[in-house]
């Protein structure tokens, strides 16, 4: 049989994102002679011009939705959603580097080439539509991660944290293949759309071996997005990885893994729901317990943001876990969110830990009301909407996800997730009563003032959560009438 | 003689993702784990390669080559994070890189 290798324009119009995002970051690389030293900010410039180039290339595909490359990739509602979410986590994560690289004087070309490739292959996870396409999306995607997890080379605890992202990464991604490998062996077939036929078919293939590849590659995903069991690597890695770097891990491979998790479970292996169902539920109750848990006994913010972020991986896999266009449009939702209130946290953490990123700890907050009242407001916005505080992004992203879990009768899943909730908001709350209620201490005296880039840094994030808190229904919408175009 | 079927190549491939996982767990070396990990890759190979032959469809060996390609780019970062690493701390044991721990 024939097989016609050529690329229409259509097709290269739904691949506009990652073409832009692509091509922009090997010219990074190509001026990186010709820019260094006389203007090193021009590299943050343009990977902030190109993140914007690829939303309107992203926005320009939707106009033409439908597949490309054969079935291989689509572009819908929900693909572009998801595209749009991670160049956004990639401006915000761009804005706070300036100020931190120039810090640590670590400008280079490499480190925004590398977070526009990572970017490039996040979009294309959001976008495949074939387990071929999610294979090498999330691998460009992980690959340029765990150098950028290892961009400070001089640090010990930068190189540590690369290799232990990369060991962990690489394992989780073997075993996402062995399940690959196996759904390809008993159906026949790599595209999510043709597996969902197969598996609901009159003959469908024995459903023990299908299981078995859902499980195996609920173990790479579940890596990705850091749930429980699969979390070790999370608080190391946030810990050792630069702080902006960190804030990216936490929401832009998570919002694309968790593209891919959705699509994947619920559109290719839809028609065995119930089989997989238990896996996820677990996931979902170990990571939210122990996230919140294990972040009560921190010391160090970045460490405890990052259990933080476990938690918070599980409350979107109740959403998973709900199977339905409710629980999808929350998850979807709860994402968005999630990406402007943990960038924002991270970025203040960034900026309070000072060259070669010495303060780290809680205690080094003590005093910031004083020192930095505008900073400290931010921060304060940021951790009401972590904790779920009403008029936050945080409020109604668990709001809906309970509503999710509720409406699909898993009413013990959604007490749990409530009752861990409660235990999140003491350790959110410690940071804000030392912010505003210690005196300031070594760290707060010594911070840097704020450039106009690092304002807009922390502005942004702010009215993002804000927008999300008071306007939900516009973002809800765009979410609600794409969850349903995911089968 | 018996032909060689399917099933041989998935039990060869079985075989092969347990060593590589009990490499990753147990080894201290972080080079022999990086092996133990393109142990589990190449396991998925075989799979693949031999569901593609069983289905007399080439979108296997193909997927193959993506998971070659993979493995190589992974293998180069991954040399080069340890190598970075080396520089600093002179150590490839998997058991004396400790900085971040509670």
């Amino acid at each position: 049989m024939p097989v016609n290798f050529g690329a229409t324009a259509t097709d290269l119009i739904r691949f506009l994102p990652e073409i832009i995002l692509t091509v922009m970051g090997t010219a990074l690389m190509v001026l990186d002679p010709v820019l260094h030293k006389r203007a090193s900010h021009a590299f943050g410039h343009l990977s902030i011009f190109a993140l914007l180039a690829g939303i309107g290339g992203a926005v320009y595909a939707q106009s033409n939705p439908g597949t490309a490359f054969g079935g291989m990739l689509v572009v819908d509602g929900f693909a572009t959603y998801f595209r749009v979410l991670v160049m956004v986590v990639g401006i915000l994560t761009i804005l706070p580097s300036y100020g931190f690289l120039a810090r640590q004087q670590a400008e280079t070309s490499e480190y925004h080439a590398l977070l526009l490739f990572s970017i490039a292959g996040q979009c294309m996870m959001a976008a495949a539509n074939d387990l071929i396409i999610v294979f090498i999306g999330l691998e460009i995607s992980s690959i340029s991660s765990y150098v950028l997890a290892g961009y400070l080379r001089d640090d010990k605890r930068s190189n540590e944290a690369a290799l232990k992202y990369f060991l962990l990464g690489s394992f989780a991604t073997a075993f996402f293949l062995y399940g690959v490998a196996i759904t390809y062996g008993t159906v026949g077939t790599v595209n999510l759309t043709a597996i969902r036929a197969a598996l609901s078919g009159a003959d469908a293939p024995p459903v023990v071996f299908i299981t078995l590849a859902a499980a195996l590659m609920f173990v790479g995903l579940g890596f990705k997005v850091s749930a429980a069991p699969f979390q070790v690597w999370a608080p190391d890695v946030y810990q050792g990885a630069p702080t902006p770097v960190a804030a990216f891990l936490s929401a832009g491979p998570k919002a694309a893994a968790f593209a891919v998790f959705l699509r994947i479970f619920l559109t290719a292996f839809g028609p065995i729901g119930a089989d997989w169902l238990p896996l996820v539920w677990m996931a979902a109750l170990l990571s939210m317990t122990v996230g919140n848990f294990a972040a009560l006994m921190q010391t160090n913010v970045k460490r405890m943001l990052a259990y933080s972020s476990i938690a918070h991986a599980g409350y979107v896999l109740v959403a998973l876990t709900a199977q339905s266009d409710t629980g999808t449009a929350a998850a979807m939702f709860y994402l968005a969110a999630y990406a402007f209130m943990n960038i924002g946290a991270f970025a203040v953490v960034s900026h309070v830990s000072g060259r070669g990123e010495r303060y780290q700890n809680i205690d080094d907050l003590a005093g910031l009301g004083r020192k930095q009242p505008m900073m400290a407001a931010m921060l304060t916005i940021f951790l009401l909407s972590l904790i779920g505080v009403p008029l936050t992004g945080g409020f109604f992203g668990k709001f809906y996800i309970f509503k999710a879990a509720l409406e699909s009768h898993l009413v013990w899943l959604a007490v749990l997730g409530l009752l861990n909730s409660a235990v999140a908001a003491y350790y959110y709350l410690r940071i804000l009563v030392m912010v505003y209620m210690h005196e300031p201490g070594e760290a707060a005296g010594q911070t840097e003032p704020l450039t106009p880039g690092f304002r807009l840094a922390l502005i942004l994030p702010a009215l993002g959560t804000l927008f999300l808190g008071i306007f939900p229904t516009w973002v809800l919408d765009c979410a609600g009438k794409s969850a349903t175009l995911v089968k | 003689m018996h032909p060689v079927t399917t099933v041989h190549y998935l039990a060869l491939s079985a075989a092969l993702l347990l060593i590589g996982t009990v490499g990753v767990l147990t080894r201290r070396s972080i080079v022999i784990i990086l092996m133990s990990i393109e142990l589990i890759l190449n396991a998925v190979n075989i799979n693949l390669v031999a569901f593609s032959r069983q289905a007399h469809a080439v979108h296997g060996q193909i997927f193959a080559i993506f998971v070659i390609v993979d493995a190589v780019a992974e293998a180069a970062v991954g040399l080069g994070i340890l190598i970075a690493l080396f520089r600093n701390k002179e150590t490839v044991l998997a058991d004396e890189i400790d900085l971040l721990k509670w």
